[in-house]
């Protein structure tokens, strides 16, 4: 494994790498992969540190190796946050290290504010990456507003170190809010628990995150909850609204600040799967088919917890359970062996753009 | 502004291409009359016209795909248009292209409460959708001033926003899936009906295209739900610089409205003459700031809005007190570039974006450079995000005006991307732009770009001559 410091220097191996017919896995903090080193893995986590952060701009630009919590920590000091709620995956897939910026990009990453939010994609404002060539480009810029040319960055984001060494990332920031509260009921099914979602969701409240731990995952009875963030006066005005908005649905009990911030990180990190693995998977689905999908998993053996009202999965168990998959669902293997997909022809000429030589391999 | 040459061998086949078109489609989805081809000889940049070979508008995806099919065999080049209220010139024809229009593709076709998503045709008008959903209680987010008119398809490709995209994001945080057609006639599913259903972002990459990857056939939206109300406020102050300042101050203090928008004094009178609203006359700068919520949340907001502006020594401020002044106070807003346009015979409408730190310098130095080009200009713009609509002044019957009018324009532009800003935040980069993309590209970014395009759309078929500066062949 190697770690340069400097972006050049990342590039110059990407270069004798693509001249050699060489091949490097490009890794961050290892806290998703597992292959924080390695052989032939390229890490990005040295190169890094904040380079500049503007926060009556709502932006901040770090290199790709800055760890997540050192940007977090930057943020917090200005009473502003990442909009999306970026996990920190080493509880659930055991791993150690530490979680990097260019990591989450890469993968997208995106916690419970997703649905209201976004992931990564939506605010990543400007990248430098290398290509598999050793060239080093930008896109986007610093501005919240840009629409100048093709949008190379939501190409990049997500695309697992397969499309460029991103080095590099400015990112949108918003105000962290004053207080955060939580209306949580017990005791429901999967499928009851998809319809208080719902209809937290579709309410006027600005919910900003709707989970529902399994009973077999953690909680006993099962619990599903809903998040309010915003000035305090707000919070309990509308905590209150959704708990009678719930009531057909079950009672409800409201968690102040502190166990509200708590028990959403944990939902966050998917504390709640942990150590349930050999397999990890994240599936984006439908909200109206995850209890279907929830009832077909824990039929495999699996375990699960939902997020963003029911439209992701977050699963854990053995390997078979990933052959429950249905149309209509995208798994995203976290932990165990990659599922095979299909790709577009157009990724086969995006690649002979990005990485002629091939020497991006997947991690 | 130098289009490519017409290929002389599609305006040779111009009968033969029409009739195997007319062989694909009805009778009435084929216009080749040059009368009839006139409505669309020009978009929102009406300084530049030129008919196309042919229109054609389809009414289903596969009719699309079997136009598409026809004109790639043929190497015919192709313009995508939705409505045509393009302020680029992004859907400017050529004399040897075919215009794919998707006006007639204007079916809701699915609306999922529980998920919370629209499916709907590429024709169908932004407002029409929130139109269809408002029952049920909810919206369609994006709101770009033309949204009467604007049809989705125009907003995919051109990543549209408006003004309360400070809140909610503009088109790409809020389509979840489409469907297109490639150039070679390929109809392709992108995303899905909920967030991130593919893991490589194609959706991402094609929003905000301008036409140049594929043909949007459907587009699948994420509706939002409504909010219990929303308040608007008015606030003068005696400087740009002061405004700015105050909106800095609002969004340090943890407040993000859902829309906060600025104009300076020609904007405030022009926009006033037209809507009644009634705008602080005196003031040099105002801004619209808008908060959501129950009556008492709306209250709470506003009331810490104004002991932060207090601190500004505004001119003025006032709080609508009933949804028809809130109304009205958009209505000045939203009917902007109408209100520029009953007291100029011709405008430009730029689309810079800035750094919000930079503002009241950049102001200034447009001011100046209004002084030396000798044309007024009013200044419109998304605080909160710093995307800047500069309205610049001429009379297109006095040709050295218009040239002035451009050149003042590019001024700008260049401007923007000098304190780290961006050429177009909203409405693309078109043929407007185009040959400015240098100043924000160095050539190897550029030429990335391009081959990305190239990805798509080998034979480059498909909406050419915009966005990039033309290459010599
Ligand atoms: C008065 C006025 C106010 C405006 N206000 C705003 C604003 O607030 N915010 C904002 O962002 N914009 C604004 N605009 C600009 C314009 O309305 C937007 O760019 C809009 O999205 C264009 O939609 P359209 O249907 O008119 O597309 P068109 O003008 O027909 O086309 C625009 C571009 O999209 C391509 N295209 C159209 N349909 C498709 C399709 N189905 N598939 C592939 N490509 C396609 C065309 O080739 C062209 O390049 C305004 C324009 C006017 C005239």
């Amino acid at each position: 494994m190697i770690a340069p410091e400097h972006e050049a220097d990342i590039a110059a191996a990407i270069v004798t790498a693509a001249a050699t017919g060489g091949h490097w896995r490009l890794a961050g903090g290892g806290t998703q992969s597992g292959i924080e080193g390695g052989a032939g893995a390229l890490s990005l986590a040295a190169h890094r540190g904040i380079v500049f952060y503007a926060p009556k701009e709502l932006v901040i630009r770090a290199r790709a190796g800055t760890p997540l919590a050192e940007i977090e920590a930057a943020l917090a000091a200005e009473g502003q946050h990442l909009i999306a709620e970026p996990p920190d995956r080493r509880a659930l897939l055991g791993t150690s290290g530490e979680p990097t910026l260019g990591g989450a990009v890469a993968t997208n990453l995106s916690g419970p504010r997703r649905i209201h939010g976004g992931a990564m994609r939506d605010h990543v404002l400007g990248l430098r990456f290398v290509t598999g060539a050793g060239m080093v480009f930008r896109a986007g810029g610093r501005v919240l507003k840009n629409v100048t040319g093709l949008d190379l960055c939501k190409l990049l984001t997500g695309s697992r170190g397969r499309l460029g060494a991103i080095t590099e990332v400015t990112l949108k920031v918003l105000p962290g809010p004053e207080r955060v509260g939580t209306v949580a009921v017990a005791g429901l099914d999967a499928a009851a628990a998809v319809r208080a979602m719902a209809a937290g969701l579709r309410s006027p409240f600005a919910v900003s995150a709707a989970c529902h731990i399994a009973p077999g995952a953690d909680h006993k009875r099962g619990l599903t909850a809903l998040r309010i963030e915003d000035f305090a006066a707000s919070v309990a005005y509308r905590c209150e609204r959704l708990r009678a908005l719930l009531a057909e649905h079950g009672t409800a009990a409201i968690f102040a600040d502190h166990d509200s911030r708590a028990f959403w990180r944990q939902v966050r990190d998917g504390v709640p799967l942990a150590g349930l693995g050999p397999a990890v998977w994240r599936v984006a689905l439908r909200p109206s088919s995850a209890a279907a999908a929830a009832a077909r998993i824990e039929a495999a053996g699996g375990q699960w917890m939902m997020d963003g009202g029911g439209a992701v999965l977050l699963v854990a168990g053995p390997a078979a359970v990933a052959a429950t998959r249905a149309e209509g669902e995208t798994w995203v293997t976290l932990r165990g062996e990659a599922i095979a997909v299909s790709e577009r022809k157009e990724m086969a000429r995006v690649r002979a753009v990005l990485d002629p030589g091939g020497v991006f391999v997947a991690a | 502004m130098r289009q490519p040459q017409p290929k002389p061998d599609v305006l040779d086949r111009r009968a033969a291409i029409v009739a195997g078109l007319r062989a694909i489609l009805p009778a009435d989805a084929v216009i080749a009359e040059p009368l009839e081809l006139k409505p669309y000889e020009t978009d929102g940049l009406s300084a530049y016209r030129q008919p196309p070979l042919a229109v054609v508008l389809p009414r289903s995806t596969a009719e699309v795909a079997a136009v598409l099919r026809l004109l790639s065999r043929e190497g015919v080049r192709m313009v995508p248009r939705g409505a045509g209220t393009s302020l680029s010139g992004g859907a400017l024809p050529m004399a040897d292209a075919v215009v794919v229009g998707l006006a007639r593709m204007n079916r809701i076709l699915e609306i999922d409460e529980t998920d919370r998503f629209a499916v709907v045709e590429a024709g169908v008008t932004n407002l029409a959708i929130t139109e269809a959903v408002k029952a049920r209680g909810f919206f369609y987010a994006p709101d770009p001033s033309s949204q009467l008119a604007c049809m989705i398809g125009g907003n995919v490709a051109m990543n549209s926003g408006g003004a309360h995209c400070l809140r909610y994001g503009v088109t790409a945080n809020n389509v979840l899936g489409l469907r297109g057609v490639t150039v070679e006639g390929e109809v392709v599913t992108l995303g899905g009906k909920y967030p991130d259903a593919e893991p490589t972002d194609w959706l991402g990459l094609v929003i905000g295209s301008e036409g140049q990857l594929l043909v949007v056939t459907e587009v699948t939206v994420r509706i939002l739900p409504l909010a219990e109300g929303a308040r608007a406020m008015l606030a003068g102050f005696r400087a740009n610089e002061i405004a700015g300042a105050c909106v800095d101050a609002i969004i340090a203090s943890g407040i993000i409205p859902v829309a906060l928008e600025f104009m300076d004094r020609p904007a405030i009178h022009a926009c006033e003459a037209f809507a009644h609203a009634g705008y602080p006359l005196d003031a040099e700068a105002m801004l619209i700031i808008e908060v959501e919520g129950s009556a008492a949340e709306q209250d709470a907001l506003l009331a810490r809005i104004r002991a932060i502006a207090e601190r500004f020594d505004p001119i003025s401020m006032r709080v609508s007190q009933t949804a028809e002044e809130s109304a009205a106070i958009w209505k000045g807003r939203k009917g902007a570039f109408g209100a520029i346009g009953r007291i100029s015979p011709d405008y430009l409408c730029m689309d810079g974006t800035i750094p919000t730190s930079r503002l009241a310098e950049v102001l200034g130095r447009i001011r100046q450079m209004s002084a030396e080009y000798g044309l007024e200009v009013a200044n419109i713009f998304h605080a909160g995000d710093g995307n800047l609509h500069p309205l610049i002044m001429f009379d297109a019957n006095d040709p050295q005006s218009q040239g002035r009018a451009e050149a003042f324009g590019a001024d700008i532009l260049r401007l923007c991307v000098e304190v780290g800003g961006c050429l177009t935040g909203e409405h693309g980069v078109g043929i407007e732009k185009r040959d400015l993309m240098g100043e924000q590209f160095a050539p190897e970014e550029l030429a990335l770009q391009r081959r990305i395009k190239g990805a798509f759309d080998p034979a480059w078929l498909l909406n050419p001559a915009k966005v990039f500066p033309l290459v010599e062949a």
